[in-house]
């Protein structure tokens, strides 16, 4: 066996580029995906792209995903590295989500809410069986869904509306004056953390382990015994008061999905017992990731509580520093790098440290005979 | 206490006043006062939730009281609060001056480290730079507190519990400390141990004339022990006096019950 | 010996800001450069970006380099000692296609220097500036993880626990164990991770006439050791600091003081030595240098050239 060249030219990486691109087209000989498909029909993928890369545009979350073959972590961190070279022009004003136009509203605490239950376009109560049919392609669009016989609720109320006059749920407090939110894209990690950084850092999360972390939390790994109090989606106005102006105008419209556990809380002797809130909130529609957030969420907010905290979920400082996928998916993989300078040096000291033990047995042997 | 006649008393190590600490409205302990001089062991005894875990961990600087004093006669700055000096200042005031005993070795041994660096780790955050030194002062401690020195690079888990106080009193004596907190310090031990590492922490205590604060609720070790008791109840201190005198002869209601519960050893 | 790199006109790089970080973001990483100088060793917490490479690829040292950039430096960037390592030659072009600045692989010839895991052989001067990759800031985190602990052990100037892994490391080993990595204390004041350049490189640190810049981009942490500066080796009295030597000499060059890499020849055992620096290596050979397998298949690789394209 030759030696093999750990060192590589320009001309090595440029190949490998080619390389990759040729792996992606795949087979030329089948059409190419194209940008708006992805968009369109993929459109969960392109969710949570946009979501995870804290950027909302479903094309540039569609290109990415195609680019990124269909990787997620890779299609985000492309999203991500291209929207931290946008110009900023300001902060948009907080969305209403009670004004949202919902096209899916679930309640899990009752059997009806204000507003009704909005079942929405759901895998729920569909059974897993691999749909042949959709194998059998260019068959005509399905047909649309039927309109419901009522118009619905608008505003929606939310789940917090059914509470309001018992007192039974802790309350949003909303002031004018609330400082400007914390911004990760911005400022490093600091500890202790406040809601809002870590609201910011959960939601930018990797979905699969905020729902891991939320799973051993319902396993019991400290527990918040969450109910699911409203998930809903659906479309929301984007406000902005621009300088020249000086009042909100309308600047376009997202897709969210939003999520409040409930969790009971005994009572301290400054506060009375009620249910307190875990909050989860996405864009687009990422259901699975809005509930695991805001169980996530309920989790960290021990301190305010006064719960005891030894489980993974209500560490702070673990759950906030390993939760985003780009970060983490960039350092494992760095170990590809060469380490070959490390590695010599450790080389030299584990064949210093075995010569001295055979040394050392040798003597022994020598001073037992 | 009275000064002893013909002698001046010595100046107090520790001076304890108006300590009260709230936890919401739940009371820990209020308006405690006391004097330690250099050489006295003090013991406080009570119930489990008579306060006494509380008093222990604000006088060692580990829980900020809600009212009061602990001053302390620091090498640097003399008798000062302990809570007036910066974080910096108590922190290295405590390094170099205090030692901490805790009940559960756990929480007083690094578990991942040698039993030998556990015992060396305080002359190293004093500052000491010899290895060979260290080592050696670690191996005179480990016989000192009557450990088989030749398993110096054992992991605590390696030893047993008994054992593990042991690591831990050498560790929290190494350095020279003129004040000793011990919670506990025997407590989760079976009772012959306990008989034996309670006769090695007198002699110590003893030879060295170390000022020791120990809390227990077990008066057996009280009486070992202690020079002076306080007796703790709800959260307030109910009788104090030299332990002899409390114990054979409880003033309080309270002290009575404590003391006519245990058997006299 | 520096080359140029024409800009690409359509290259995607060109859609971004002069060195890829818009100007507010280079004033920010400055200041945070600012601060690190005026308290080396400490670590200053900054905003650090998300950049078009990977954490742990280089974010921290591109950032860096990318905030103190501009058209007349000259730059050089190795990793593991080597020009021509992979994501060396990635991140050179990079700046090449975004800074229009010229390369080289002269060390002397540099302005700014970005390294991984390695200090150049040949000496620093004055005006010099390198650019460590930091993959993990915190010297204390492999023995502490919580970084709440570890800020709070560095304020209170409190690294007792470090010194009792060294201490661990002789009961064990009869020795200090670290090889690469190895920390270091600055000004007598703050311990600091030396990146893992091996512990061979740690004396170059000291009294460094260059200025020496730390990046951590994943860790968002920035630290300096400006010229002139003291920093030791943690070691203890009667155990004193010591670095790698090798029995072997460079294959190639023949070089004796210089850190080698093991290169693996064949599944027989054969194996060469060779120097870890390349252009240490090339040039010593250009000034006629010879090593006991000069001529060697890898020789061709290594010398002075133009690189590839």
């Amino acid at each position: 066996m030759a030696y093999v060249s750990v060192k590589g030219g320009e001309k090595a990486i440029t190949h490998a580029h080619q390389w990759l691109a040729e792996d992606r087209r795949g087979d030329p000989g089948v059409h190419e995906l194209e940008v708006a498909q992805v968009r369109e029909q993929l459109s969960l993928a392109v969710d949570r792209v946009m979501s995870e890369g804290s950027c909302y545009d479903r094309d540039l979350a569609a290109l990415a995903v195609k680019q990124a073959r269909g990787d997620l972590p890779e299609a985000i961190f492309l999203l991500r590295a291209y929207r931290t070279t946008l110009p900023r022009f300001g902060a948009s004003l907080p969305v209403e989500t009670e004004a949202m136009a919902v096209r899916r509203r679930v309640s899990a605490a009752f059997k009806d809410i204000p507003g009704g239950q909005v079942l929405g376009p759901t895998f729920d109560y569909t059974h897993r069986l691999l749909d042949f049919a959709l194998a059998a392609e260019g068959g005509a669009p399905p047909e649309p869904a039927p309109q419901a016989e009522e118009p619905q609720a608008y505003p929606m109320p939310n789940i917090a509306s059914v509470f309001r006059h018992e007192d039974l749920l802790e309350h949003d407090v909303r002031t004018d004056e609330a400082p400007e939110p914390y911004d990760l894209t911005r400022q490093p990690m600091k500890f202790p953390a406040d809601r809002d950084q870590r609201l910011q850092a959960l939601a930018r999360g990797d979905e699969g382990f905020l729902l891991s972390l939320a799973y051993s939390s319902q396993r019991g790994w400290g527990s918040t015994h969450p109910l699911c109090g409203e998930i809903r989606m659906g479309e929301v106005a984007v406000e902005y008061v621009p300088d020249e102006l000086g009042f909100a105008i309308e600047i376009g419209e997202v897709t969210l999905t939003e999520c409040t556990m409930l969790s009971g809380f005994a009572g301290s002797a400054e506060r009375p017992p009620q249910y307190t809130r875990g909050y989860g909130l996405t864009f687009g529609h990422c259901e699975r990731k809005a509930m695991s957030m805001a169980i996530v969420d309920r989790a960290l907010r021990h301190r305010e509580v006064g719960e005891q905290a030894d489980a993974p979920v209500q560490d702070e400082e673990f759950v906030l520093y390993h939760s985003d996928n780009v970060e983490a998916s960039g350092f494992v993989q760095h170990l590809k790098l060469p380490h070959y300078v490390d590695f010599q040096a450790d080389l030299q000291l584990i064949r210093r440290l075995r010569k001295e033990h055979f040394e050392r047995r040798a003597a022994l042997k020598e001073a037992a005979e | 206490m009275n000064a002893i006649p013909g002698r001046i008393a010595p100046a107090p190590l520790l001076s304890v006043e108006g300590l009260t600490k709230w936890y919401g409205h739940v009371l820990g302990c209020r308006d405690v006062a006391f004097d330690l001089r250099p050489g006295e062991v003090l013991g406080i005894v009570g119930e489990s939730g008579s306060g006494k875990t509380t008093l222990l961990n604000c006088i060692s600087g580990k829980l900020t009281p809600t009212a009061g004093e602990v001053r302390f006669d620091t090498r640097r700055f003399g008798l000062t609060d302990i809570y007036g000096l910066s974080e910096p200042d108590r922190r290295r005031m405590q390094r170099e001056e205090w030692g901490f005993v805790h009940q559960n070795p756990r929480d007083g041994l690094r578990m991942r480290v040698s039993g030998g660096a556990n015992v060396a780790e305080p002359l190293m955050n004093l500052g000491a730079r010899h290895y060979g030194q260290m080592r050696q002062s670690t191996i005179d401690w480990l016989d000192r507190v009557e450990l088989d020195t030749r398993r110096i690079d054992d992991k605590p888990r390696n030893f047993s519990g008994g054992m593990q106080q042991r690591i831990q009193v050498a560790r929290n004596l190494i350095h020279g400390p003129r004040l000793v907190f011990m919670d506990e310090p025997t407590g989760g031990l079976d009772v012959s141990v306990q008989a034996r590492l309670l006769d090695l922490l007198r002699e110590l205590v003893r030879d060295l004339g170390l000022a020791v604060i120990i809390v227990t609720h077990d008066m057996a070790v009280a009486r070992l022990m202690a020079d002076r008791l306080m007796v703790m109840k709800g959260g307030e201190v109910v009788e104090t006096g030299l332990t002899d005198q409390v114990l054979d002869d409880p003033q309080h209601p309270y002290t009575q019950l404590l003391v006519s519960s245990v058997l006299q050893i | 010996m520096s080359t140029p790199v024409p800009a690409l006109a359509n290259a995607p790089e060109r859609y971004y800001n002069y060195a890829y970080l818009d100007e507010q973001t280079k004033r920010m990483i400055r200041r945070s450069i600012l601060k690190a100088l005026a308290i080396p060793g400490y670590q200053v917490p900054f905003g650090s970006r998300e950049m078009p490479v990977p954490y742990g690829w280089g974010t921290g040292g591109i950032q860096l380099t990318a905030a103190i950039i501009g058209p007349d430096d000259v730059y050089k960037c190795i990793d593991q000692g080597a020009d021509d390592t992979t994501n060396a030659v990635s991140i050179r072009r990079f700046f090449a296609n975004v800074a229009d600045v010229a390369t080289t692989e002269d060390t002397g010839e540099a302005t700014i220097i970005q390294t991984r895991h390695r200090i150049p052989e040949k000496p620093l001067k004055q005006g010099q500036v390198l650019v460590y990759q930091v993959p993990q800031p915190e010297p204390l985190r492999g023995l502490e993880a919580r970084e709440t602990e570890t800020r709070a052990m560095h304020a209170y100037e409190e690294y007792g626990l470090q010194y009792v892994s060294l201490y661990e490391n002789i009961s064990a080993y009869g020795r200090i164990a670290a090889t690469a990595g190895y920390p270091v204390m600055v000004e007598e004041r703050y311990l600091m991770s030396p990146s893992p350049i091996p512990k061979f490189d740690n004396p170059k640190m000291a009294q460094n006439e260059a200025v020496m810049l730390f990046g951590a981009g994943r860790e968002k942490r920035i630290y300096a050791v400006p010229p002139f500066t003291r920093v030791r080796s943690l070691d203890f009295e009667d155990y004193p600091f010591e670095t790698q030597t090798w029995e072997e000499t460079c294959a190639l060059c023949g070089a004796e003081d210089s850190y080698l890499d093991e290169v693996i020849l064949d599944d027989a055992g054969d194996k060469m030595f060779v120097c870890s620096d390349s252009h240490h290596c090339a040039e010593r050979r250009a000034a006629g240098h010879v090593g006991p397998m000069a001529g060697h298949a890898l020789d061709q690789d290594a010398a002075l050239k133009e690189p590839a394209e």
